[in-house]
């Protein structure tokens, strides 16, 4: 209850700061919407209706209460309600991310069991990851499409893709790319946290009495491993989010992070404003739930603050 | 981020010399030499055009080939280095100085301010960079100050958690407590006995922060939010090359790509070895 209490918290006290820094941002509305032709009462009339004159706390209070009644205003360059233009590229985004951290999660934690449990591995696996780590998502978006888009024709170079097989066949490699990075940071994470597990004294002990193999590793290493190894993919399932901006633009997706950019470069705040915001939504309800579930798997954590 | 993932192996071997330290040391400063003088070595200007010789491969004439617009790109790689390296190399200089200080701050001050500043530190950690790149040039235009800004914020909690709690040893040390007997002001103290014993541990993350930040900026450049696109800058060379790649044309963005990852991979690799080698535990 205090966790939501918090990540609301912390969600309102992010879209204040935003819709106060976009305040500050240059150019006018009002030339955007009436063209440089009109006259100077028709700009006031316009600057009265768009409420713009009125005090900052106002208009942010005005936007708020919209906001909270499904209304996040109308884009400049769109012409179109911000809600409208966001629900169908909010889902092509959340299906990029999605895919991207089922990948992400599955890879990391096979490599990174593989390099904890077998020392034979390791030097080859916690290399890898060292350099997946340092390629950064654009670069390896660009990679992918040069050789499998294009050397080898694979795979589409660029879109979204329509009907369900296309678009699945079209978010491979994006998929790929935003997760290469996060990936070889959950296998670094695993392959530590596994390690450590693994040369626990219980751990002899149960191998010296006999007991197979198989059991040790799944009985005490790797449920003993797993709450490390959760943390870590939470907070990178978290980074895929903003990690999405770049892979959008990189294979020209049609999402949220594009448009972000998009917007950011017409200067259509109101859109620039509702990505934000549900962005950082994303962010605050996915950190939340890894602290509350961190604190139910481990006893030990269930300290009063 | 390797920051994270401590080897153990590291801290056993500590006398002997470590041989990937001096490695990823010497490629370090060989990259810093490239981005100071690099421009004096690139065999055409950065911006000069050859319609004539345009979205060529590797050649005698042209090492790495030119881009679309007939420039060549190894002078651009060289060229680009400047901007590529100014951009992180600011980010990690301010942050690493507000980090500290607040850092050292809230470690000799304790109670509220200390738990203020971790809570706001914290906030700020979550906040995605990307996020924060944006709004800035936003707020301030596209260019080289936007992301310079934004990633400064951003990587501030990158030292102020190592060099807090750091700091608070120092603070609890019977030196600290002679010092103090001694009649020095706690400014003295601090900005000359405890600064001085976390100046190792502040090295070894800015080093590590200014791969990651590299890549970062690069990224805003990418984007078409920071560094616009004649300027040379390995962020845009990707970016520029992206039409380039349809045709097959894989050099420019590919050179750009390479010359971020091996940066980012040899301040990694040199960040986590000092840091292994001059203790700097989370």
């Amino acid at each position: 209850m205090s966790a939501a209490l918090g990540a609301a918290g912390t969600i309102l006290a992010a879209s204040f700061v935003i819709f106060t820094a976009l305040s500050f941002a240059p150019g006018d509305p009002v030339a955007q919407i009436l063209g440089a032709k009109a006259t100077d009462e028709a700009r006031a009339a316009k600057r009265a209706e768009l409420g713009l004159d009125d005090p900052l706390l106002e208009r942010y209070w005005h936007w708020l209460t919209s906001a909270l009644h499904g209304d996040l205003g109308v884009s400049l360059t769109f012409r179109e309600d911000v809600t409208s233009l966001i629900g169908p590229r909010l889902e092509t985004t959340f299906l990029l991310v999605g895919s991207a951290a089922v990948l992400m999660v599955t890879v990391g934690i096979l490599l990174g069991s593989l390099a904890g449990i077998r020392p034979g591995w390791r030097p080859t696996i916690t290399g890898l990851a060292g350099l997946g780590i340092s390629i950064p998502t654009f670069v390896a978006a660009s990679a992918l499409i040069s050789v499998f888009a294009v050397k080898l024709g694979w795979f589409p170079t660029f879109g979204a893709g329509e009907g369900l097989t296309d678009r699945i066949r079209h978010l491979v490699l994006p998929a790929i790319a935003l997760s290469v990075g996060f990936g070889a940071y959950i296998t670094q994470i695993t392959a530590a946290a596994v390690r450590e597990e693994a040369e626990k004294e219980h751990v002899m002990t149960s191998r010296g009495r006999g007991i197979p193999a198989r059991q040790i590793i799944r009985k005490h290493i790797l449920r003993n491993a797993a709450l490390p190894v959760m943390t870590a993919s939470g907070l990178a399932v978290a980074g895929l989010v903003s990690g999405a901006v770049v892979v959008e633009q990189a294979f020209a997706i049609d999402g949220i992070g594009s448009l972000l950019v998009k917007s950011t470069s017409s200067k259509d705040y109101s859109v620039v404003l509702a990505i934000s915001l549900v962005i950082v939504i994303v962010f605050v309800v996915v950190t939340t739930i890894i602290d509350v579930a961190q604190v139910l798997l481990d006893p030990r954590e269930r300290t009063p603050r | 981020m390797t920051s994270l993932t401590h080897d153990p192996a590291a801290t056993e071997t500590r006398r002997p010399k470590d041989k990937l330290l001096i490695i990823a040391g010497s490629l370090c400063g060989l990259l810093v030499f490239v981005a100071l003088f690099g421009f004096l070595f690139a065999p055409y200007p950065p911006d000069q055009t050859d319609v004539l010789a345009s979205g060529v491969g590797p050649s005698p004439d042209h090492l790495l080939g030119t881009d679309s617009l007939g420039r060549d790109i190894l002078s651009r790689a060289l060229a680009g280095a400047r901007i590529s390296f100014a951009g992180p190399g600011l980010i990690v200089l301010a942050s690493a100085v507000c980090g500290t200080t607040l850092a050292i701050f809230a470690a000799w001050t304790g109670g509220w301010v200390d738990q203020t500043l971790n809570r706001l530190l914290n906030v700020v950690f979550a906040v995605p960079g990307i996020l924060v790149a944006v709004l800035a040039s936003a707020v301030f235009g596209a260019g080289f100050w936007a992301p310079v800004i934004a990633l400064t914020v951003i990587y501030i909690p990158y030292y102020a958690r190592v060099v807090r709690s750091a700091a608070v040893r120092e603070r609890n040390m019977p030196y600290v407590e002679g010092l103090r007997l001694a009649g020095l002001s706690s400014w003295r103290i601090c900005s000359r006995h405890i600064l001085r014993n976390v100046v190792p541990i502040v090295l070894a993350q800015g080093t590590i922060a200014f791969g990651l930040a590299l890549a970062d900026f690069a990224a805003v450049s990418f984007l078409g939010l920071g560094v616009q696109t004649p300027t040379a800058e390995w962020g845009v060379m990707v970016a520029d090359g992206r039409s380039e790649l349809l045709n097959g044309d894989m050099q420019q963005s590919l050179v750009a790509g390479a010359c971020i990852v091996i940066t980012v991979v040899a301040f990694n690799i040199f960040g986590d070895r000092l840091g292994a080698r001059y203790g700097a535990d989370r």
